[in-house]
C-alpha cells in the first residue's frame, strides 16, 4: 500500500467527474436504502424528490420548504453537521427550525476536505476548511429564490430580503416560503459569484445556542448508526481475531459453530500487517452470531506474530534514547548551554498505548453486487476507503458507494489510513459471496475485539533535560523521543515524514511556544514493532504536551518562581497563548487561594496551555489529596480561542468532552501487551472515567475576529499537564508515567 | 413464543429463551435504540426498564423478562420522567455522538421515577454505570437537575 499517492491518483475517479450526487446514488441502488429506511429515519429520506431545488453539492430545498444541508464531514460527536448547517443557513437565512442535515456519498470531488484534497473528517478541521465554501453554498442558493421571486413578482431583487425561510417584498407585501419558490429557483442560473455577510450581520454563527441538529434523534432512539443497519437477508458477521498481531488462522474446526440455530456460515479469510486475519461467523443474528464465534476452535499460525510485552518495547526505547536520533528541531547549542547551566532538570517520560475505545464498537455493513460494493459506515474517510476497496476487489473507484452515517464516536479510529476494518468487513462479505451467500452483511466486532483490535495511540518514550541559570532563566532544553509512525506506509507518508522525522510524532514540542534559546529536539523512529498503531484524538500532543506543560512546572519550581508567572515571561512573543493563559487565570482566581480541603486533605491547583491544531487552550485544575493519597479533580477552568466562534455550545461542549476524555487517558487508560497478547479486553480492565469523576468544568472563550480553527481535539492536551501539575502542587510529588493509577499512593 | 408488555403492547418473541434482551429487541423486534457497548454490563450503554427498574439489557436473558412489563427508549416518552428527561437533554444539548445516550435517559429517567429530586451524589451513584466516552456528563449532571425541575 505503500506505493499510493492520493492526491494524484484522485485523478483517476475523473470518471465521474460531473456525476450529480442524486445520480450516483440512484447508480449505485443508493435510492432503494432511501426507501428501505425512510419510515426508521422519519426526519427526510437519504435522496431529494422532483421539485427540489438543488442548487449545488451542499444542500436541497423541498417544496415542503425543508431545508437538507449535505454534509461532506462525519457527525462523530463533535458537531459537525450542526457546524456545516449553521454556515449554510446563515448565509441561506433559513429558518433553523426547519434546517436538516444527512451525510454526503463518497466522492472526492464534490465533497473533498480542503485542508487534505481527500475526502474525509479529521485534524479538527471540519468548520475550518468549510467555512467559507457553506456560506457560498447557502448565499447561491439565496440568490436563486430570491431571483425566482423577482422572476414571479415582477420586482427588481435587489428589493426582496429574506428572514428566516421566508423571501419578501416588503413594498408590495408579498411573501413567499422557500418551498413555494423551489421549482422556480431550480431554474434560475447559477450565480457566477455571491457576496457573504458581514459578520456584523451574522444572525446564527456566533449565536451563543442554537440547538444542535442531532438532538432530537439522538435522544429518541431513532438515530441510525452502522450498529443499527438491517437490510433485507442481511447476515450479521462477528469475527474471531488471532490472539497475536501478525497471526493467521492454520487450522479451524468450525463443526460446533455451524451446528448452532442460524448459524449460517463460517468464514476463513486473509489479513496482513495492518488488518486482521480471521474466521467469522455469519448469522441471521447478532447473539447467534457471538455464541458461534465462541465455539469456534482456531489453531493459529503464528510464525509472523509479533510476541514482544510492553516491558521489552520499553527496554528497547530506553537503549535507542540513549543514543543520538534524527534532529527535528535544533536552535542554538542545547548541549553546551546545558553543561553551563546552573542548574539541570532531567526527567523520563512514558505514556502507553491507548485504545480508542468508542462507545459504538467498530462495525460496517458491505453489499456486494457484479462489479459494485455498498457500504455503510460511520464513515471517517471515503477518499481511503473507497479507493483500498476497489483496490482489493479489483472494481473501479466510482463503483463504491458509501452512505456516511452518525459514528457512535471514534475520536481517530474509524479514519483508518489503511482502512482495516472496512476491508475486513469486505473480505467476509467477499468471502460469504464465495460460498453463495449474496445478501448483505453486517461486521459486527464485539467489544472485546475492539479493545484488541490493535491501531493505538502508539507508545511513546521521552527523555528531555532543561537548564536554567544562576537567576533561574531557562537557557537550555534538549528533549528525545521515542516511538512508533503511523504515518510510514500510507499515502501521508510523503507530505508528513521528512528526513527521518515524523511530524506529528514531535508536533506540540518541536514548536515549542516558550522563548528557549537552545533548543534540540530528537526523535527515533521504532522499527519492526508488530504493534499498529494510529492517531488518537490530538495526535501527537496527547504526549508531547504532557512532558513540555509538566517540564515547565519544574523549571518554574526550580526557579522559584510562580508557574503561570512564568509561563507568561516566556510567552511574551505569543499573544494567542497569553490570551488564554490570563483568560483561564483570571477566571479560576489563580492569584487567591484555593479554599482549603477536609481535616487531613490537601488541596492542589495546576496550569497547563498548549496550541493544537491552530487552536489555543489553557485550563486550570483543581485537586483535592486525600489522607489516604487518592484524589478527586474538583474543578477544571478552561479558556478556548479558535477564532470566530461558529457555534459557541459545541465550543463549549467540546471543551467540556475533551477534558473528560483526556481525563480517562490521565488518570486509568493504557494498553498492555505480555509476550505479544493485549492484556485489556473490556471496560473493566480498560478503564475510562465514569460521570461520579467528572469535575465542574468552566468553559470561557476568547473573543476573535480570526479565521475558524477546530475544536474536536484541542481540549485534550493541556488537561493531563495541568492535573499532573495539581496533583504536584498538592502532593509533592511528579508523575512522569501514565495513567497516573495509584501511583501517589506507592 | 416469550409473552412479555413491550412500551405498554402486549408482544410475542418467536426467540430463544437465553438470547438476551438487547438483542431480542434490536435484532427481533426491530427497536435499535437501545445499544450494545460492551456485553458485559459494564457500559449501560442497553439499559432498559424492566417493573420500572433500569436493567442492563446485555445480560439479561429474554425469559427472565416472561410476562414483565419492559420499557425501551423508544417508549420513555410516555413516562412523565422520561418526557422530562429527553426535553431537558434537548435543552441543554447533551448529546455529542450520542450512542450512549439512549443508555443515560433510561438510567435516568429511572431515578427521577424514584427520587423526585435527587442530589449530585444521588445522580453519580445512579449514573456512574453508565460510560459516555464524549464525557458529556458536565450537561448530563446539568439535565438531571433541569428535568427534576420540569417535573416539580
Amino acid at each position: 500500500m505503500a506505493e499510493l499517492h492520493f492526491p494524484d491518483e484522485t485523478a483517476a475517479t475523473g470518471g465521474i467527474r460531473n456525476f450529480s450526487r442524486r445520480a450516483f446514488l440512484r447508480g449505485t441502488g443508493g435510492l432503494a436504502l432511501g426507501i428501505y429506511f425512510a419510515p426508521l429515519l422519519g426526519r427526510g429520506s437519504l435522496a431529494g424528490a422532483a421539485g427540489d431545488f438543488e442548487p449545488n453539492a451542499f444542500l436541497r430545498i423541498g417544496s415542503d420548504g425543508l431545508v437538507t444541508v449535505i454534509a461532506k464531514h462525519v457527525e462523530m460527536g463533535q458537531g459537525s453537521y450542526t457546524g456545516l448547517a449553521t454556515l449554510v443557513a446563515e448565509e441561506l437565512d433559513a429558518d433553523w427550525g426547519r434546517v436538516r442535515v444527512e451525510g454526503a456519498p463518497a466522492n472526492t470531488e464534490l465533497y473533498k476536505n480542503l485542508a487534505f484534497g481527500l475526502q474525509g473528517t479529521g485534524g479538527s478541521s471540519a468548520i475550518a476548511n468549510s467555512f467559507e465554501q457553506m456560506r457560498k453554498a447557502g448565499a447561491s442558493a439565496r440568490a436563486m429564490l430570491v431571483a425566482a421571486a423577482a422572476e414571479q413578482w415582477r420586482v427588481p431583487a435587489e428589493q426582496i430580503g429574506v428572514r428566516q425561510g421566508v423571501v419578501e417584498h416588503a413594498a408590495s407585501g408579498r411573501k413567499a416560503g422557500f418551498g413555494e419558490l423551489a421549482e422556480a429557483a431550480a431554474r434560475q442560473a447559477l450565480p457566477a459569484d455571491v457576496k457573504l455577510k458581514e459578520p456584523k450581520d451574522f444572525g446564527l454563527i456566533g449565536r451563543q445556542t442554537l440547538p444542535r441538529t442531532d438532538s432530537p434523534d439522538k435522544t429518541d432512539g431513532s438515530a441510525v448508526f452502522t450498529q443499527d443497519i438491517h437490510l433485507p437477508d442481511m447476515l450479521v458477521a462477528v469475527p474471531l481475531h488471532p490472539p497475536r498481531f501478525g497471526a493467521s488462522p492454520a487450522k479451524v474446526d468450525a463443526s460446533k459453530a455451524r451446528a448452532l440455530p442460524d448459524v449460517v456460515a463460517v468464514v476463513e479469510y486473509p489479513g496482513d500487517e495492518h488488518r486482521f486475519a480471521g474466521v467469522a461467523v455469519l448469522a441471521r443474528n447478532t447473539w447467534a452470531a457471538i455464541r458461534g464465534r465462541d465455539a469456534l476452535q482456531v489453531e493459529w499460525d503464528e510464525s509472523k506474530a509479533f510476541r514482544l510485552g510492553s516491558a521489552e518495547i520499553l527496554a528497547r526505547y530506553r537503549d535507542l534514547a540513549g543514543q543520538p536520533g534524527k534532529v527535528a528541531r535544533d536552535e542554538g547549542d542545547a548541549g553546551g548551554a546545558l553543561e553551563r547551566a546552573a542548574r539541570r532538570i532531567d526527567a523520563e517520560f512514558e505514556f502507553p498505548y491507548l485504545a480508542h475505545a468508542a462507545m459504538e464498537p467498530l462495525n460496517c455493513v458491505v453489499r456486494l453486487d457484479e462489479g459494485r460494493c455498498e457500504i455503510w459506515n460511520g464513515e471517517q474517510w471515503q477518499s481511503g476507503d473507497q479507493r483500498l476497496v476497489a483496490q482489493l476487489l479489483g472494481i473501479a473507484p466510482e463503483h463504491v458507494s458509501i452512505t456516511q452515517l452518525y459514528a457512535g464516536g471514534s475520536f481517530g479510529r474509524r479514519a483508518n489510513p489503511h482502512s482495516d476494518y472496512v476491508l475486513e468487513a469486505v473480505s467476509i462479505a467477499r468471502a460469504a459471496r464465495d460460498q453463495g451467500l449474496k445478501g448483505p452483511v453486517k461486521m459486527v466486532w464485539p467489544r472485546e475485539n475492539d479493545t484488541r483490535g490493535g491501531h493505538y495511540r502508539p507508545l511513546f518514550l521521552h527523555r528531555a533535560s532543561l537548564g536554567l541559570d544562576e537567576e533561574g532563566r531557562l537557557t537550555a532544553w534538549q528533549h528525545r523521543l521515542v516511538g512508533q509512525s503511523f504515518m510510514q506506509g500510507t499515502p501521508f507518508e510523503s507530505v508528513m515524514l521528512k528526513d527521518g522525522i515524523d511530524k506529528v510524532a514531535v508536533e506540540g514540542v518541536d514548536n515549542l511556544a516558550y522563548a528557549v534559546p537552545n533548543l534540540r529536539v530528537e526523535l527515533h523512529l521504532a522499527q519492526d514493532i508488530g504493534v499498529p498503531t494510529q492517531w488518537w484524538r490530538s495526535v501527537g500532543h496527547t504526549h508531547t504536551a504532557y512532558a513540555a506543560e509538566t517540564l515547565i512546572d519544574e523549571a518554574a519550581q526550580a526557579a522559584g518562581k510562580d508557574p503561570y508567572q512564568y509561563r507568561r515571561a516566556l510567552l511574551d512573543r505569543q499573544p494567542r497563548h497569553l490570551g488564554v493563559l490570563d483568560l483561564a487565570a483570571e477566571k479560576a482566581g489563580w492569584t487567591s487561594a484555593l479554599p482549603p480541603g477536609a481535616q487531613g486533605e490537601r488541596r492542589g491547583r495546576g496550569i497547563a496551555v498548549h496550541e493544537s491544531f491552530g487552536s489555543f487552550v489553557a485550563q486550570v485544575v483543581e485537586v483535592t489529596l486525600k489522607p489516604d493519597h487518592s484524589y478527586t479533580v474538583d474543578r477544571v477552568v478552561c479558556a478556548v480561542d479558535c477564532g470566530v466562534a461558529i457555534n459557541p455550545d459545541v465550543i463549549r461542549a467540546q471543551m467540556e468532552g475533551g477534558i473528560g476524555f483526556a481525563l480517562s487517558a490521565a488518570m486509568h487508560s493504557a494498553i498492555t501487551l505480555k509476550d505479544g497478547v493485549v492484556e485489556q479486553s473490556n471496560f473493566h480492565d480498560f478503564q475510562v472515567l465514569r460521570l461520579n469523576e467528572m469535575p465542574r468544568v468552566e468553559v470561557h472563550i476568547v473573543p476573535s475576529a480570526e479565521a475558524p480553527s477546530g475544536v474536536g481535539e484541542p481540549g485534550v492536551p493541556p488537561l493531563a499537564p495541568a492535573l499532573a501539575n495539581a496533583l504536584f502542587a498538592a502532593s509533592g510529588k511528579r508523575i512522569r508515567r501514565l495513567p497516573i493509577g495509584k501511583q501517589l499512593q506507592a | 413464543m416469550i409473552k412479555l408488555n413491550l412500551n405498554g403492547k402486549d408482544h410475542e418473541f418467536d426467540a430463544p429463551g437465553e438470547m438476551p434482551l438487547l438483542w431480542a429487541l434490536r435484532d427481533v423486534a426491530g427497536l435499535t435504540g437501545t445499544k450494545y457497548g460492551c456485553g458485559m454490563a459494564l457500559c449501560g450503554a442497553c439499559t432498559v426498564h424492566v417493573d420500572g427498574q433500569p436493567t442492563r439489557a446485555c445480560v439479561t436473558p429474554l425469559a427472565a423478562v416472561a410476562g414483565k412489563q419492559v420499557v425501551t427508549i423508544e417508549g420513555v416518552a410516555g413516562q412523565p420522567a422520561g418526557k422530562a428527561v429527553q426535553e431537558a437533554w434537548r435543552k441543554l444539548d447533551v448529546v455529542q455522538c450520542g450512542y450512549c445516550q439512549s443508555g443515560q435517559i433510561m438510567a435516568a429517567s429511572a431515578l427521577l421515577s424514584a427520587n423526585k429530586n435527587p442530589s449530585d451524589t444521588d445522580i453519580d451513584s445512579a449514573m456512574s454505570g453508565n460510560l459516555c466516552r464524549c464525557a458529556t456528563y458536565v450537561r448530563i449532571r446539568a439535565a438531571i437537575h433541569e428535568a427534576a425541575r420540569s417535573l416539580a
